[in-house]
């Protein structure tokens, strides 16, 4: 079982913050990888609000054809973060030719697109490049978006966070999802590590997905662009809330209800009956059925955490206003915020979902009993 | 039959029929009850005359013949009257002295089974024991990351639903807009498929019926039953039990005087409306009730006169085409009960079924689609339609499942399967196996016979006279003097257990696999079998 732990701060804090909370749960993961999503930038690439980062790994023909490829469609770099490693990687992580984080600007005929249209004229440009590079593997895009860097690497979570040197201060983030993996084959591929990406949505999840394939089969034929690649089964957790918030116009308190609705006998009670038994027919083919902990974050920078309906894997929230932190066991919690009160951690049960918004003010949870906030 | 006499083409001899009567006579009573009960007459009480010579020794006294008469049973061997192996002599009997036995011999009764030029008809089987979803195994065992689930202690839900279920966008907006939503049931995904009111005994049906509103008001399992195309009792149909039952349409619309004139009177909707186009035991037959079995209550109950065969057409003749006829059937009937209540089509499994699936896609009328595979049974057909007709269920529902996939439609538009589900008791495992090939649900009949009530066919073409009305134990019979050995409170209860055991069957198949928050239609991932070629061909792994 992977370990999962996030960061959300009013202030840019160091992801090395993070990845040292995941080696305090190294007992929970085998050191096989480490992803990282790290929002609410606070350096320079933060400054780029309007410039899609391109976060990846490159070899050096890779490069060449991915500087063409931007040059084509009319992209301008504007930013890219240079990296001095050291001559040997950590034990267990390859030497890639190149570590890729940079801004662009977009093509100047898309200042005049309605946003919707932006956004997804950015999320095809990360597929087209993400297909380029799966057919010479030279290649690999995790994310391309404002404001989001992501790093993904084979090996000991806390050996790959210092050898990328995560800990520099263009990289710090005010919310930060960081996931030391769990391998459960042998074949480790980069794009099924945690966390997930599309359009500004991120989550990373531990435990199965039983009910991957029939989910999968769905969200591969409804159409939308990027709902595809699927090495992990978890990716589908990033693409329902994607499809719940984006294409349904749902509140992240619905996603729960999306996922993991509620029983038939506890729905007649609920005050939104009606909303959420249509809701729960039309998205049958969404709902899963694992021991899940589902940690993710919107483009607004709210954070959250969710369980399966049984609750079957851990997962613990705490911190101070100001600075909050998701984490699959407490003992993470403790090393990342040692001085919050302890007596204010919250660990969601099987109806709830913890919410801290970007304001990090306070930990809001929302059973799945309560009403639902208006859908917009 | 004296040696000398003349022998005709058909005059057959015990070794040519199927079964054969094993009597036993210093066993035997000589009640007769093995005589009476025999629904097909295939035995009667011989008077057997024995001639001993007595050979006197010396010359004083001569030879001479003395007569003794003894009594017991002869099985009849003219193919009228063959033996069907329903064992009921033996059920019967106060001795163990009798009991009918296959013949080891290939028999010939089949070549002579049809007298003046009529094909053999017949109720039940395919008679044939292969089953492709037996072979299926459930191969995805959770383990470790994601341990399996405790059948017994873990909350399951195996509902499943029936109605169009509109896709997320599209419903979210017309909830938004109070827009109109297709009706949609949530059921239990084991159904109770059409055996009609008429095809089966009064008792029989009371005693389905009972046991369904049982599983619903007591037990809360949303069992569901199909009437077939039979009508429905008037007391049901104005009853609050309505909404357990699905009401078929069929091409002979028997029946369907009465429901549309209790429609005022209805004080539920039924689940759901059926409209049969065809069924797995006779594809691109009507139905066929014969005039045996029409009396004097079945002919009110389907508005025909008494004593006469009943076979609906092939196609409902009243439309054009078939994709009118579906669409404007669907349509009409939604529009009887003012759109609330789901309408869905039933078809013989069929290398078209994808078209008719396709037409049915494009209709947003259209609850579902229910398919009958080749191992469907029946009350009476013709022996080559139900031995030789028909496709099977397994890779039909599989090519219609993954159809709606390319199209992003499944669980839009549930495929409900039937025929051969539990053929050989596996009801359970079948039932599974075909949900996970991308099965909303599934249809059965005979299993429900045989469990429910003790049908004793079998896929050794033991008994199948289903079509004759003389179901020695009351199923299938019209005749008071054959259904009273039925007692309905006691089907009921067998429906009960049947269905409790199924569930119990269904989690302990669910739980290591790790689902239990809903149905896992569709999850082929799970499933393995042992032969390569019907691996590729329903994209399932091959285990060996």
């Amino acid at each position: 079982m992977c370990r999962l732990f996030a960061l959300t701060s009013t202030e840019p804090v160091s992801p090395m913050r993070a990845v040292r909370a995941l080696d305090v749960m190294r007992e929970g993961h085998d050191g096989s990888g480490v992803g990282l999503f790290l929002t609410g930038l606070g350096g320079p690439l933060g400054a780029l609000a309007d410039c899609p980062i391109l976060s990846g790994i490159l070899t050096s023909e890779g490069e060449r054809r991915l500087n063409q490829f931007m040059d084509d469609k009319g992209f301008t770099l504007r930013h890219r973060l240079s990296w001095n490693l050291p001559a040997t990687p950590p034990p267990g992580t390859p030497r890639r030719g190149l570590y890729l984080v940079a801004a662009y600007e977009p093509p100047d005929r898309w200042r005049a697109l309605p946003p919707a249209e932006r956004e997804l004229n950015i999320l095809r440009t990360r597929l087209e490049l993400k297909h380029m590079g799966l057919e010479r593997e030279d290649i690999t895009v995790f994310s391309f978006w404002p404001d989001v860097v992501m790093l993904k690497e084979i090996g000991d979570p806390l050996a790959v966070g210092r050898y990328l040197d995560v800990d520099r201060e263009d990289l710090h983030a005010r919310q930060i999802l960081a996931q030391g993996r769990q391998n459960t084959n042998y074949a480790i591929n980069l794009y099924a590590c945690h966390p997930f990406f599309i359009q500004g949505i991120c989550t990373m999840t531990n435990g199965e997905n039983t009910a991957f394939v029939p989910i999968k089969d769905w969200l591969t034929a409804c159409g939308v662009p990027g709902y595809e690649g699927y090495h992990s089964d978890s990716e589908v957790f990033t693409h329902i809330l994607h499809y719940a918030v984006r294409r349904l116009g749902l509140p992240l308190a619905a996603y729960k209800h999306v996922i993991t609705p509620l029983p038939d006998a506890d729905m007649r009670s609920h005050p939104d009956a009606a909303f959420l038994e249509q809701l729960k027919a039309a998205c049958r083919k969404l709902i899963i059925d694992g021991p899940n902990c589902v940690i993710g974050c919107l483009p607004d920078r709210t954070m959250f955490m969710v369980q399966d309906s049984k609750k079957l894997r851990p997962g613990v929230v705490g911190g101070r206003p100001g600075l909050y932190a998701f984490s699959s066991e407490i003992c993470g919690l403790d090393a990342a915020i040692p001085e919050r009160d302890k007596t204010r951690d919250f660990q969601p049960m099987h109806l709830d979902t913890a919410i801290v918004g970007p304001g990090c003010e306070e930990i809001e949870i929302c059973r799945q009993t309560q009403p639902l906030p208006q859908a917009r | 039959m004296p040696s000398n006499a003349a022998i005709a083409p058909s005059t057959l001899s015990h070794v040519d029929l199927p079964w054969r009567i094993d009597w036993t006579g210093d066993k035997c009573t000589l009640c007769g009850q093995c005589v009476a009960v025999c629904p097909v007459r295939a035995i009667e009480l011989g008077v057997f005359r024995k001639r001993e010579i007595k050979a006197s020794f010396g010359l004083s006294t001569t030879s001479e013949n003395q007569y003794s008469v003894r009594y017991g049973i002869r099985q009849k061997t003219d193919p009228g009257f063959a033996c069907i192996g329903c064992g009921m002599c033996d059920m019967v009997c106060p001795g163990d002295a009798i009991t009918p036995r296959r013949n080891d011999e290939q028999p010939k009764l089949r070549m002579h089974a049809n007298k003046g030029g009529a094909p053999r008809t017949r109720g039940g089987r395919r008679n044939d024991r292969g089953s492709l979803l037996d072979q299926i195994k459930f191969v995805r065992i959770s383990m470790l990351t994601d341990p399996a689930l405790d059948a017994g202690r873990h909350e399951f839900d195996l509902t499943t639903m029936i109605g169009r279920i509109l896709p997320p966008e599209t419903a979210l907006e017309t909830l938004r807009n109070q827009g109109w939503m297709p009706p949609v049931r949530k059921i239990y995904p084991l159904l109770i498929g059409g055996m009609s009111f008429g095809a089966l005994s009064p008792n029989m049906w009371e005693g389905l019926q009972m046991g369904v509103a049982y599983l619903n008001e007591e037990l809360h399992m949303p069992v569901r039953m199909c009437t077939g195309e039979g009508g429905c009792p008037p007391r049901l149909l104005r009853s609050r039990f309505l909404k357990y039952v699905i009401l078929q349409i069929a091409s002979g619309y028997f029946g369907w005087d009465e429901i549309i004139h209790a429609l005022p009177e209805m004080k539920e909707d039924p689940c759901a409306v059926e409209i049969k186009y065809g069924q797995g035991a006779k594809p691109g037959d009507g139905g066929l009730l014969m005039w045996h079995k029409v009396n004097k209550l079945i002919a009110a109950i389907r508005g025909v006169p008494v004593g006469v065969s009943l076979p609906s057409p092939t196609t409902h003749q009243t439309k054009y085409s078939i994709e009118e006829a579906v669409a404007k059937m669907i349509q009409s009937m939604s529009m009887a009960w003012g759109f609330r209540v789901p309408v869905y089509p039933k078809i013989s499994a069929t290398t078209t079924s994808l078209a008719v699936l396709n037409n049915l896609a494009r209709n947003k009328y259209a609850a579902g689609l229910a398919i009958d595979g080749e191992d469907g049974g029946t009350g009476a057909a013709y022996n080559v339609s139900m031995d030789h007709m028909g496709h099977p269920i397994a890779s039909n529902i599989r090519d219609c499942y993954l159809n709606l996939c390319r199209i992003g439609a499944q669980n839009e538009l549930p495929l409900i399967a039937g025929g051969g589900v539990g053929k050989n008791g596996n009801l359970a495992a079948n039932a599974a196996a075909l949900i996970m090939l991308g099965a909303s649900a599934v249809q059965v009949g005979k299993y429900i016979m045989q469990a429910a009530a003790g049908c004793v066919g079998s896929e050794g073409d033991r008994c199948n006279v289903c079509n004759i009305g003389v179901c020695p134990k009351g199923i299938t019979s019209q005749d008071p003097r054959l259904y009273r050995r039925l007692d309905p409170e006691k089907v009921a209860g067998r429906v009960v257990e049947v269905f409790l055991a199924f569930d119990s069957e269904m989690k302990k198949i669910l739980a290591p696999l790790g689902r239990s928050t809903s149905l896992p239609i569709g999850m082929s991932d799970a499933l393995g079998i042992g032969d390569k070629n019907a691996a590729d061909r329903l994209s399932i792994r091959y285990c060996v």
